[in-house]
């Protein structure tokens, strides 16, 4: 919950608790439909975000049966009806389940009544390896991109991680929101092993931040580093290291890829002509794919390199660390990636 | 005359089986259409299953939504689209009732309380439980209901959806068209119920059954279960027995059907036997009946022409509405 002043330090799970606190307080509309959520003694769906949040609304923490088609397909039903549904899975793999409901109706409701219906439902889904084996694990931000109808965040710390949810929120269409285990910041029972601080500073007043709008987060000259989530914070490491070695990266946190920050890009790779791109997604038909083909198609005279794709294996996650280590882009494979298009 | 059809009354009954005509009608037409190559797509039609809808749709109240199937014709006449609005959107056009975006299958219009209809089979299932769970939500007093056929019972969003609905005494209402065949396929071949509505008992909520051909046994029913939704008593199944007299779509001449079934559903055209009853009750002459039918035939020709006077869109109106 909220923090005393002079304390408001927040967790992406502690900042999505709180945005969906002031949100739900700001609009009886706003609602949580998901799995496990809202069970006293319970851990607040799989990763804490909705803990304690019955207790503050008990007629709107919806609690369903382990049933991902209903899920998906109330969260659709009630928007239609004038709510605005915040629906959750406990891990992205459960997607899968619901794809009709996602894919067929949710995304296209308002384009098959012609513009008539808006569908504010808001797709929480954590993503990401984390030691849990390949049903567990799979980051499918790829799969969605594909789809007309749905925005898609990923927010990579935890400022971004509540603005882009109240943005999501207030949004009045579909909008996807990939979170991952690893930058929760979970705490208790749900703390994640080999977790990385995405903690920030949570101002005390209302803010969103927009949805399609990517941010610098290194300034650099020399390469251009596209990537989100965990792969963000990797790349931010690697960037560091490789100032002391010579190698200026320009890091940017993409943090929207449906509708996708092109004039952002665009304005980084025409200063650099070199670009990396970093995501945990499988390689083929990744979202890098489609960024590296949309700077191809449009800005091909400022590549001064081929354009660089480093992403997770064209494999399922493997369970045991060792490969589970090989298959996501390690510090070493990220370095070393940027190094040679550097170098190029 | 029955209980319940002094209680519905002259004009309400006169006014049921005119919309039960405009359906028939109305495919009749649409088929012609289709077959002379005037119209674009494919149709999945509604002959003989007019006393499912319009009893439903006649037993609701204000405010009350419906959610059909890929075969949502006669559910949107019976929900009150016009036959305009719905012709239109068969044609493509800009004046259809969803611009000409969705076609034959999406039918709907939510100031209508008619969701543009759900072309995957049971996919509506879901979203009715979450309409039926935002009137809860919001404390109105309303009811969303599900059309669906046989074939949709089998589908995993059948059982999640009724689940997650009876869970939370979610005003609902399930109501399965059993029309005996999933595109080709005989009921009997993927289903070991006799009865679908028997599924309900493992939700812990009822499951009705009436004569789907018998539009005051469709009405009286299905006023029972919506009243238990609405009052707070939770979903409810209601299986129609019904049938298809047409083919599942386009040019299907029905070569798999069985030829005692056929004979024995064709003698029961609902409509027919809804006019014997209005005639026997007299609530109406041979020339009331003959009114209507040419006030009906007018209607739906008027339709046509208007649909097809109506604008193309334009191509690139392709782009818009994806979002708000």
């Amino acid at each position: 919950m909220a923090k005393k002043d002079g304390n408001r330090v927040l967790t992406i799970a502690e900042a999505l608790r709180e945005g969906i606190t002031e949100e739900m307080e700001r609009d009886e509309k706003v609602f949580c439909i998901g799995e496990d959520i809202g069970i006293p003694g319970g851990w607040g769906g799989a990763f804490t975000v909705t803990l304690g949040l019955e207790k503050l609304f008990p007629e709107r923490i919806i609690n369903t049966p382990i049933s991902e088609i209903s899920i998906f397909g109330a969260a659709l039903g009630s928007a239609i009806m004038g709510m605005k549904p915040i629906a959750d899975v406990q891990y992205g793999d459960f997607l899968f389940c619901a794809m009709d409901q996602i894919v067929n109706q949710i995304s296209m409701m308002r384009y098959i009544s012609g513009g008539k219906i808006k569908v504010p439902v808001v797709i929480r889904v954590p993503v990401g390896a984390s030691n849990r084996g390949p049903q567990h694990a799979h980051s499918m931000e790829s799969w969605f991109i594909n789809v007309p109808g749905i925005k898609i965040v990923c927010p990579s710390n935890a400022y971004d991680a509540k603005g882009l949810l109240k943005a999501a929120i207030r949004d009045g269409n579909p909008v996807m929101i990939f979170e991952h285990k690893l930058l929760y910041g979970s705490k208790g029972a749900r703390a994640e092993k080999g977790t990385i601080d995405a903690s920030r500073y949570i101002p005390k007043e209302d803010y969103i931040v927009p949805i399609g709008k990517a941010e610098v987060l290194r300034k650099g000259n020399d390469v251009t580093i596209l990537s989100t989530l965990l792969m963000l914070h990797r790349s931010l490491s690697v960037a560091e290291q490789l100032e002391s070695e010579g190698v200026s990266c320009e890091v940017i946190d993409l943090r929207s890829l449906v509708p996708l920050d092109t004039e952002g890009i665009f304005n980084s790779v025409k200063k650099t002509g070199k670009v990396v791109i970093v995501e945990e997604c499988t390689k083929r038909g990744g979202w890098g794919a489609e960024v590296a083909a949309r700077i191809a198609e449009s800005i091909p005279d400022h590549l001064i390199a081929p354009i660089k794709r480093i992403a997770a294996l064209d494999t399922p996650v493997p369970f045991s660390p060792v490969m589970e280590n090989y298959y996501v882009p390690s510090l070493e494979r990220i370095k070393d990636g940027i190094v040679k298009t550097a170098a190029y | 005359m029955s209980k319940i059809l002094k209680k519905i009354g002259a004009q309400k009954a006169l006014e049921m089986y005119k919309r039960m005509l405009k359906i028939r009608r109305f495919e009749e037409r649409v088929r012609y259409l289709f077959l002379e190559g005037i119209m674009p797509g494919t149709i999945h039609q509604y002959d003989g299953q007019e006393a499912c809808a319009v009893g439903v749709c006649s037993a609701l109240a204000d405010g009350d939504v419906i959610a059909s199937t890929h075969r949502p014709h006669g559910h949107a006449i019976a929900k009150g689209l016009t036959c305009k609005e719905i012709m239109a959107e068969l044609f493509g056009k800009t004046t259809g009732c969803c611009k000409g975006k969705g076609g034959s299958m999406h039918l709907g219009n939510m100031d209508k309380g008619m969701l543009p209809s759900i072309a995957i089979v049971g996919g509506n299932l879901p979203i009715v439980t979450g309409m039926g769970l935002a009137f809860k939500l919001r404390s109105k007093k309303n009811v969303a209901v599900s059309f669906f056929g046989d074939g949709a019972s089998n589908e995993g969003a059948f059982h999640e959806a009724i689940n997650l609905a009876a869970i939370y005494d979610i005003p609902a209402v399930f109501v399965c068209e059993n029309n005996l065949y999933g595109a080709s396929t005989h009921v009997s071949i993927v289903c070991k119920l006799k009865n679908i509505a028997d599924r309900a008992c493992a939700y812990g909520i009822d499951g009705v059954v009436a004569d789907g051909n018998d539009v005051l046994a469709v009405y009286e029913t299905a006023e029972k279960v919506i009243k238990k939704a609405r009052n707070g008593g939770g979903p409810s199944i209601l299986e129609l027995k019904t049938f298809r007299r047409c083919g599942h779509s386009r040019r299907d001449s029905k070569a798999y059907m069985r030829k005692e079934e056929l004979d024995y559903w064709m003698a029961r055209d609902p409509i027919a036997m809804f006019k014997d009853i209005l005639l026997k009750a007299g609530f109406c002459s041979e020339e009331d009946l003959e009114r209507i039918s040419k006030e009906v035939d007018a209607e739906v020709e008027e339709a046509v022409e208007y649909a097809q006077a109506s604008p193309d869109p334009r191509p690139e109106d392709a782009l818009e509405d994806i979002f708000a």
